[in-house]
């Protein structure tokens, strides 16, 4: 056996030892993240967490953050997905190839990632301040502003992936239903948009599960109420802001509370991320 | 139309239809093409809001603003250069860190991993991305940080830093330039910047190894094969067909990365610190942008406020850069491919 030829090996056998260890290195950070939330969250779990608001402190619950969240949550989703699935038809429909529409596509993948807080501060600036102006104060901070600043984070991701998932609908299903005379906009909704519902409801869920763990946008937006409260125009509380509150302070009553607020967040947004697997993965078969 | 009587009329109500038709359709292309350019206005706006909000910050300090490390609230006077230094210091960390191990995760997932193990792990990995930042966070101030100045800290002061517990400086820390005082600390707990790059690098492994396994499979098989049947190891298929033909989109993932760590916000805002000072110590606090806004912004007003304000203009416009920049590499692989 040569030299080179064993040094090849050793170099090879390194190498996949390496790749081997990075794997193992993400996963274990994977698995020790989740280990400590459950344990901690679950430690934490009991039924006055859904049944006292937080202005009771260590002694309360979350339950107007729970509420809250959902709220705001449920604004943002409502306002993002009518945009976001009619801005994905214009891109994969009326603009596919157009300067225009490359032009839209491409700044739509860099506001996937765009930082979540200066979209809490465009919010904050074409919201919070207005209407504190309009209203001389009485109404600033609210659940709605803090459900826009939540849209514009879903928004990117429901474009994309309509836009995705219409761009695999065949042509020929689109050229069937042209040529017996039914209008474009017709074709559209009733026929594209349904073929790839599977695909666009996957997004949704997935943009839900993105919005749901935000805390950036929503500090200087929904800002936060110890009280319980429905009124989108109320300033309000939602789970990751409290989490964020509740860990900065001292008290480990507190750090209880944020561990159970945050065992409550994680498992909606891993329910959510494998529902929309699981519908996704559906599809395909049918698809195939 | 059904009720119109005679032959005659029919063509004239056809017409109506189609009419009727065409107008619905241009008005449902108006409405489509509105909501797309919400997205452009959205990202127009965020841009022109901040830099609007911070428009009396950018007058008063001018271009000192982004050398100053002033950061006085008593006499508001505000300089850039601390949360600066924390948000690129702190981004370099994670980059350094998270690309190696995405590469070796990607590698493992496209060449090394046994078919029936792909998925299960690749669907694992991209669990990690879908954590919300909060949690990170959550992890970092309460597991990571003591854990890392309970066992990682003390072990890096002694070996590499210049101020070590027993006196005896080492090798490294008396011979390499810096090294001495990156990791000389005498701040007791473990928020640092360097906690943060290492919070921000589990953030980001997952965004990159997810784009370099994405780009891996696009690699043609016959080049791989060719590379193989003349006795190839993988390692050196990996690192001499692979990463040249997706050298682009490889970078591309890095920069995307990059860009999710520049603007991450909760994660590092619990482990950072939050001290507004300069420090050459890897070990100290820090401040970075989006952690001084979440912050300060709430009890700022005035010139304060302007300064935050103008700070996430400077945040904006450099992640939109970075991102800009993988946006570019990643489609000219995508070119090549001709999708």
């Amino acid at each position: 056996m040569s030299t080179l030829y064993l040094r090849r090996r050793v170099t090879n056998g390194f190498a996949m030892l390496l790749s081997v260890l990075a794997t193992l290195v993400g996963l274990g950070f994977l698995a020790w993240i989740l280990w400590e939330t459950l344990r901690q969250g679950i430690s934490a779990l009991n039924l006055k967490l859904f049944t006292t608001i937080t202005a009771y402190g260590a002694d309360g619950g979350l339950s107007n953050a729970v509420v809250g969240s959902l709220i705001i949550d449920l604004i943002g989703i409502g306002i993002a997905t009518p945009i976001g699935v009619l801005a994905g038809t214009w891109l994969a429909e009326y603009a596919n190839r157009t300067k225009l529409g490359e032009t839209i596509r491409f700044l739509n993948d860099i506001l996937l990632s765009a930082p979540s807080i200066v979209m809490g501060l465009f919010v904050y600036t074409i919201i919070v301040l207005p209407s504190t102006a309009l209203t001389h104060g009485n109404t600033s901070f609210s659940g709605f502003a803090g459900g826009v600043a939540l849209a514009l984070i879903a928004l990117p991701v429901i474009v994309r992936t309509t836009d995705e998932m219409l761009r695999l609908v065949p042509s020929t299903l689109r050229e069937a239903a042209l040529s017996l005379g039914v209008p474009q906009w017709k074709l559209t909704v009733q026929i594209l948009i349904r073929a790839a519902r599977s695909g666009i409801i996957t997004g949704v869920l997935l943009a839900l599960a993105r919005i749901s763990g935000e805390t950036a946008p929503l500090l200087f937006t929904a800002f936060g109420n110890n009280f319980m409260t429905i009124n989108p125009m109320d300033k309000m509380a939602s789970l990751p802001q409290i989490i964020y509150q509740y860990a900065n302070d001292p008290g480990d009553e507190m750090h209880a509370l944020a561990w159970a607020g945050a065992f409550v967040v994680t498992m909606f947004v891993l329910l959510l991320s494998l529902a929309s697997r699981l519908i996704l993965s559906r599809t395909k078969v049918s698809h195939d | 139309m059904s009720s119109q009587p005679g032959a005659v009329l029919a063509p004239l109500a056809e017409e109506r239809k189609s009419r009727r038709d065409a107008r619905h359709d241009r008005q449902f292309r108006w409405l489509v093409k509105f909501c797309a350019l919400l997205v452009l206005a959205s990202l127009l706006g965020a841009a022109a809001a901040t830099l609007w909000g911070g428009r009396s910050a950018f007058s008063t300090f001018g271009w000192h603003f982004l050398v100053s490390t002033e950061w006085d609230p008593g006499n508001d006077v505000y300089g850039a250069l601390v949360p600066i230094y924390g948000t690129i210091a702190t981004s370099f960390i994670a980059l350094l860190i998270a690309v190696p191990i995405s590469f070796g995760v990607a590698l493992y997932l496209s060449e090394v991993a046994p078919p029936w193990l792909r998925t299960p792990v690749a669907s694992a990995i991209e669990l990690l991305a879908g954590i919300p930042s909060i949690i990170y966070g959550m992890w970092g101030l309460f597991i990571f940080a003591p854990f890392f100045s309970a066992h990682i800290k003390p072990w890096l002061t002694n070996m590499l830093g210049n101020q070590p517990d027993d006196g005896k400086i080492s090798w490294v820390a008396q011979h390499v330039p810096f090294v001495g005082k990156m990791f000389a600390s005498s701040y007791p707990f473990g928020a640092s910047i360097l906690t943060a790059g290492i919070v921000l690098a589990i953030m980001i492994i997952p965004f990159i190894a997810s784009v370099m396994r994405e780009v891996f499979q696009t690699v043609p098989t016959r080049l791989k094969e060719s590379a193989y049947a003349l006795g190839s190891t993988t390692w050196e298929v990996s690192w001499d067909i692979v990463l040249p033909y997706t050298r682009s989109a490889v970078i591309g993932g890095i920069f995307l990365g990059l860009g999710r760590a520049l603007g991450e916000t909760m994660a590092v805002t619990f482990v950072l610190g939050n001290a507004m000072q300069l420090s050459a110590s890897l070990l100290d606090p820090g401040a970075s942008i989006a952690s001084t806004i979440a912050n300060q912004f709430g009890e700022a007003a005035g010139l304060q406020k302007s300064t935050l304000m103008a700070l996430a203009f400077l945040l904006f416009v450099v992640t939109f850069i970075v991102l800009l920049i993988a946006r570019l590499m990643l489609s000219r692989l995508a070119k090549r491919e001709g999708s």
